[in-house]
Order: structure tokens, then sequence, then C-alpha cells
């Protein structure tokens, strides 16, 4: 009689899990990195971590429904003769045209205007679409100077000086010929079908002392009439704060690792950068430090998904928080209804990133004249000032049970955490203790 | 207050600031033929820039960062020497440097002319995107980098990197080149060229200088599109 000994359950490893080993394969087989669209896909500490308190015997609530709970922000105020004023706290973030459809852009653009915001144009310039769809229109100013001219630049509401973004701090970009329609290759002044990389740094300017020149240049440009933000990606959010105040910037803007982008290296998305979380609390106390803080007004940026993050975005002491990777779903990114044709892409709804290669089903990250009709502006915007809406009375409703009667009001004590991480990030205490970590020694 | 003089209307920097100057110039309207000129400019950055109307504007000395930026349209003549970014993203009109220029000048330029009479620095041309530029001197290290379209001339010699990762800009250089940046090559001078540059020369102020005299670079077009095996080049 021959005995079977028990054998082990087949055991994958959790260094070499499945995604790990089939990026060996594929690189192996392309020589190439594998590039894709949004931001970090890895688990981070973020705003999930953190818990809101509520109101008790201590502090009372506001009435839903009945007692005001404003959400307006100003943004601009230390510099601009005609500062933005805004309904919500809630932006939408810079994404170019040529990453993403004309209507698109516009759906963003229609959007942001029921809701009461700003969007903000890209790495590609300003197309008509989107200045006339959007009531506030706020003006990237990027290394790469595609499509900037001096019309766009007085017709904009604010102009945002981008000097990195989360996804990729210190890196530049590069839009593959694909996408490069006549339009886009008119707008960025290079033959169509070529790779068209965007510069990592400004072609004029480099460090803190030259910024301040190139700050003073767009406000003389412009009669000192716009707001001019400065947007870095979560790197030192101490330093590059206190130097974005330093140079004159009105508004800082600071995009953690999760924020997308419309193409970039995956070993760059998910290696270089601090997660959003890490962020927020370092830039406040530049501010702070400064005498700046509700000053020089802080957006922050990088994976707020709804009206929860934003509260917790601004109890942190942000002034406002910005969207990209959800406006996009909002206005049907990754949406189900295209399951089928993100079968035959090789990937699956929710999980499609591909966005460089100009083929997304939901005519959003393309330049492919049939698959972009299926964006309709105006009812993709109409989803978008919905969404923008959920998310505003959802912040509103935490703030009144904290007992609020302003966005703004929310503070760190608020909060808890749920993780000896978080705590740490967030310097909020850990739940259920009234310890948080690196203060009192410990 | 500004002045106003038979000839001209004239700023004296050391006594007004360069907000007014600035603001009256961007209130010029169409049809205004007045010429202008900036006395004591004292090494300012940012003077007249924006200006969308074709007047004249005589800087009497040396200005700071980004003389004529944006500039639309004007005539702009510095009787001195330029800091950097001269004539940054310059839409259309003229800027002539009787003096060097420092880095960056006609940086992301995308139309016009930008003469520097003398030396111009690093970079001089980086990213420009339409722009004419024309060195009466030497260019630095760097320069027309990323030069996506226009032309650059230069009447000396230029630095290291020439025309690195050059897209379909056109370069001129009568002197020495230090070394080509990545993708730059040297390229035949056809005669509709030497015709092109013949009238770029005389544009300048430079038309006794002889346009065959030149060699012309530009892109080899490798690296347009992105190929694994050319990574060493990068």
């Amino acid at each position: 009689m021959s005995h079977r000994h028990p054998t082990t359950t087949p055991r994958q490893s959790a260094t070499f899990d499945e995604y790990t080993l089939s990026e060996i394969r594929r690189a192996a087989a392309t020589g190439i990195y594998d590039i894709r669209g949004g931001g970090a896909k890895r688990r981070v500490p973020h705003f999930d971590d953190l818990l809101f308190l509520g109101a008790s015997i201590s502090r009372y609530p506001l009435e839903g429904y009945r007692e005001r709970c404003d959400t307006n922000v100003v943004l601009g105020t230390r510099h601009a003769k005609k500062p933005i004023e805004l309904k919500i706290p809630i932006t939408i973030a810079g994404m170019s045209f040529g990453s993403l459809s004309g209507p698109a852009k516009e759906a963003l653009g229609r959007g942001a205007t029921i809701a009461g915001t700003s969007t903000t144009t890209g790495d590609g310039g300003m197309t008509e679409e989107e200045r006339g769809h959007s009531q506030t229109l706020v003006y990237q100013y990027l290394p790469s100077r595609y499509g900037m001219n001096l019309r766009d630049l007085r017709r904009a509401d604010a102009i945002e000086v981008v000097v990195g973004q989360g996804a990729k701090p210190g890196g530049g970009g590069m839009l593959l010929g694909q996408k490069i329609s006549d339009r886009v290759a008119e707008m960025r002044t290079l033959p169509k079908g070529i790779d068209q990389r965007s510069a990592c740094r400004h072609p004029d300017w480099t460090g803190p002392d030259d910024l301040e020149i190139k700050i003073m240049e767009l406000r003389e440009l412009t009669d000192w009439e716009k707001p001019i933000y400065v947007k870095v990606g979560g790197a030192r959010p101490y330093y590059d704060t206190a130097l974005a105040v330093k140079s004159g910037a009105d508004v800082v803007v600071l995009d953690g690792m999760q924020g997308g982008t419309a193409a970039t290296q995956e070993v760059f998305i998910e290696n270089v950068g601090q997660p959003t979380l890490a962020c927020i609390r370092p830039a406040v106390r530049a501010l702070q430090d400064l005498g700046m803080h509700r000053k020089v007004q802080l957006i922050i940026s990088g994976g707020v998904r709804n009206g929860a993050d934003v509260a917790k975005a601004l109890a942190l002491g942000a002034d406002a928080v910005s969207i990209g990777t959800a406006a996009l779903v909002a206005i049907g990114d990754n949406d189900p209804h295209w399951e089928e044709e993100y079968q035959k892409l090789g990937t699956t709804a929710g999980a499609y990133d591909d966005w460089h290669e100009g083929k997304d089903p939901a005519g959003i990250t393309t330049q492919d004249p049939e698959l972009m009709k299926r964006v309709d502006p105006v009812l993709a915007g109409r989803r978008l000032a919905n969404y923008l809406k959920v998310m505003t009375l959802e912040a509103q409703t935490i703030a009144r049970a904290c007992g609020k009667s302003h966005v703004h009001n929310l503070e760190p004590e608020d909060l808890c955490a749920l993780t000896i991480e978080a705590a740490a990030m967030a310097q909020v205490p850990l739940a259920g203790t009234e310890w948080i970590p690196g203060r009192g020694g410990f | 207050m500004a002045e106003t003089t038979e000839s001209a209307r004239v700023f004296d920097l050391g006594k007004v600031p360069l907000r007014s100057l600035n603001q009256a110039l961007h209130q010029v309207r169409d049809g205004s033929n007045e010429d202008w000129e900036v006395l004591n400019p004292g090494g300012s950055h940012s003077v007249a820039v924006g200006v969308d109307s074709p007047v004249a504007i005589a800087v009497r000395g040396s200005v700071g960062y980004y003389c004529g930026g944006m500039n639309d349209g004007a005539a702009i003549t510095v009787h001195g020497s330029a800091g950097p970014g001269v004539g940054e993203n310059m839409m259309s009109g003229a800027i002539v440097v009787k003096g060097d220029a420092s880095q960056y000048a006609g940086a992301t330029g995308r139309g016009g002319l930008l003469v520097i009479e003398g030396n111009a620095s690093s970079r001089c041309g980086i990213s420009m995107k339409g722009i004419d530029i024309v060195v009466g001197g030497n260019v630095g290290h760097m320069s027309a980098f990323m030069a996506q379209s226009g032309t650059l001339v230069v009447l000396g010699d230029a630095g290291e990197a020439l025309g690195d990762s050059i897209y379909e800009a056109k370069i001129f250089v009568r002197g020495e080149v230090k070394s080509l940046g990545a993708d730059c090559i040297r390229k035949a001078m056809k005669p509709k060229h030497i015709e092109r540059l013949k009238g770029l020369l005389e544009k300048a102020g430079f038309g006794d200088v002889d346009p065959a005299s030149f060699t012309r670079y530009g892109s080899a077009r490798k690296l347009y599109n992105f190929n694994i095996d050319n990574a060493d080049a990068y």
C-alpha cells in the first residue's frame, strides 16, 4: 500500500505577487517601462484613516437644512486686484486639452460653472470650448508653454504656475504621437504624430529667487489683476509652500501622490512623492510659521473623492481642494457601461489607465473623433455639477455635526485617526487616546 | 508722472514705478504711432512686458529679467544689455538689444524678431516656437534646446550641446560649434536656406554679412517617437 504524503497549498509570494510577476514578464517582452495615466494605486495612509468626532456635550451641533453652513472661498486676496470667489471649496484640477478631448474639457467647464467653482486648463493651452463654458478659468503656466499666449493669459481669471504635480514631482511629461491630432499639433507648434515632451523645468527660471521675478512679470503682464497660484507636487511640502509664499504666490496648490497624470511611468507614479495626507500639515505649518495661513490660500489635491475627504482636508487647514480623477469619473471615465470595450483592451472598467493610447471607450482621454462623440458635454457637465453638489452637501453635513457655521471652521481638534501612521501624518490623536505621534517626546 | 515731449512719451523709471509704465503701454490702442522712451531702467525686471500695440519703445540703459516678455507687436530697442529671458514668449514685433543678453533669450518665443547685437548666454532660444533670433556674437551652451520652430542665427560661435532635442527649428552658425546636442545634426545649405538667411540678416541689420558663410543645423528626427533602443541618446 502506497502512501501519498499530504502536500502544502501552492503559495504565492507576497514580494513577487501576481501583479509584480506580470510586470516583469511585460518588461522582458517589450523592453520599455510601463506608462499609464492616473495617480498612485498602491494603498497609502489617506483620509479614510481619519474620523470626525462630531458634537457632544462639549460642543453643540448645527441643525441640518436649517442653520447655515457656508462653503464659499475667496482665492487670491494677497496681491490680486481681482480675487476669485467660489461658491464651493472644490475646484477642478488642471487637465490638458490633448490628453482630454474637447467635449470632455467643455463638460468640465460646464459642470464647474453650474456648481459655482473654477476649472483649470492644462499642458496644451486654452481652448474656446473651455473658456466659453467656464465662468472661472485658471490658466496653467507650464514648463512647456504649449499654447501660451498673451490673449489667453489676459482672459484667464487666475494663473497657475505649475512647478510640479503629485503623480510625478520632478518629472515632465510625454504626450505620445497617437494622440497628436492636427488640432493638438497646431496648439503645441509641433508636427502631427510625433511624441511631445513636456519639460520638467521651466525654460526661463530656476529656483525661488527667479520664481519671484517670474511671478512679478506675470503680474505686470496682467496689470496685477489675476491671482497667481503656484502648484507643487507633494515632495517637500513645508519648504515648497514656504518658498512659494516667499516668491509671492497668492495661492499654493499642493498635489499628493494620488493625484493623477495623463501619462507617466508607473514606477514614477508609485514611488515618487508623498501621500496627500502627509502633505497637508507641513504645508499649513509653513503658512502659519510665516503668518500667512488664510492669507495665502492652500488648495489640496490628490485622491479627494467625497465630502468627507473635503471636510478632512479643510479641517487640517486647507482652504479648498481640487479634483481631477473624480471629476473624470463623474463625466463617465471608466464607466461599466463600456465594459465590453474595456475587455477588448485587456482591462476592465475601473482599472483602465492607458489614457496615453488615445483609445478611451468613454471618449474622454482621446482625440479620436468617433470616440469623443460619446461625451455629451451638456449631460456630462450636469453630472459633474451633481457630483460637486453632493460633495458639498456631504462636507456641510459633517461640518454642521461638528458645530461649524462655515466649512472653514473645521479644525484638527474635530478629528481622530484610526492608525498610528495617519495620526502621525495628520497630527491628530490616535482614536481612543490623546496620543499624537511626534508630540511630547513620543 | 510720464512726460510727453514733441517726439515721445518719456518714462523715467528713476522717478515713476514700473507698474505705471507697463499699464500705460497696455492702454495704448490701435492706431497710436507714439514713440516711447524709458529712461534709467537701472536693471529693472519686466520692462515693457505684454505690449500689444505696434509702438516703438527705446529703453535707454540696461534691463533685468524678461524685458519685452510676451511682446505682441511693439518694436523695443534696449540701448544697453538685457538680463535673463529677454523677449520670452514673444508673439510678434521686434526687440533689439544693443549690448549682450543673459540666459534664455527669446525662450519659447512664438513670433517676431529678437536681435542681440552682442553675445547671448546659455539656453538662447530654448523651446522656441516660431521666433527668429539673430545674435551678432556668440551663444552659450544648450542654445535652441527643444527648439520647436523658428530660426536661430549666430554670427559668432555656439557653446556645447547646441540644438539638443531640437524639433523643427532651424539653426545657422557662422563660427565654431563646440558640440551638438542629442538629435541635432549639420545639414546642407540649400539655396532656399541662403535666401531665407539673407532676408533675416538684412532685417536684423547685418545685411553686409554673407549668408553663404553659415552652416545649417537641425533635427535628425530620430528621437521624434520613443524607441527603447535610443535610450542611450537621452
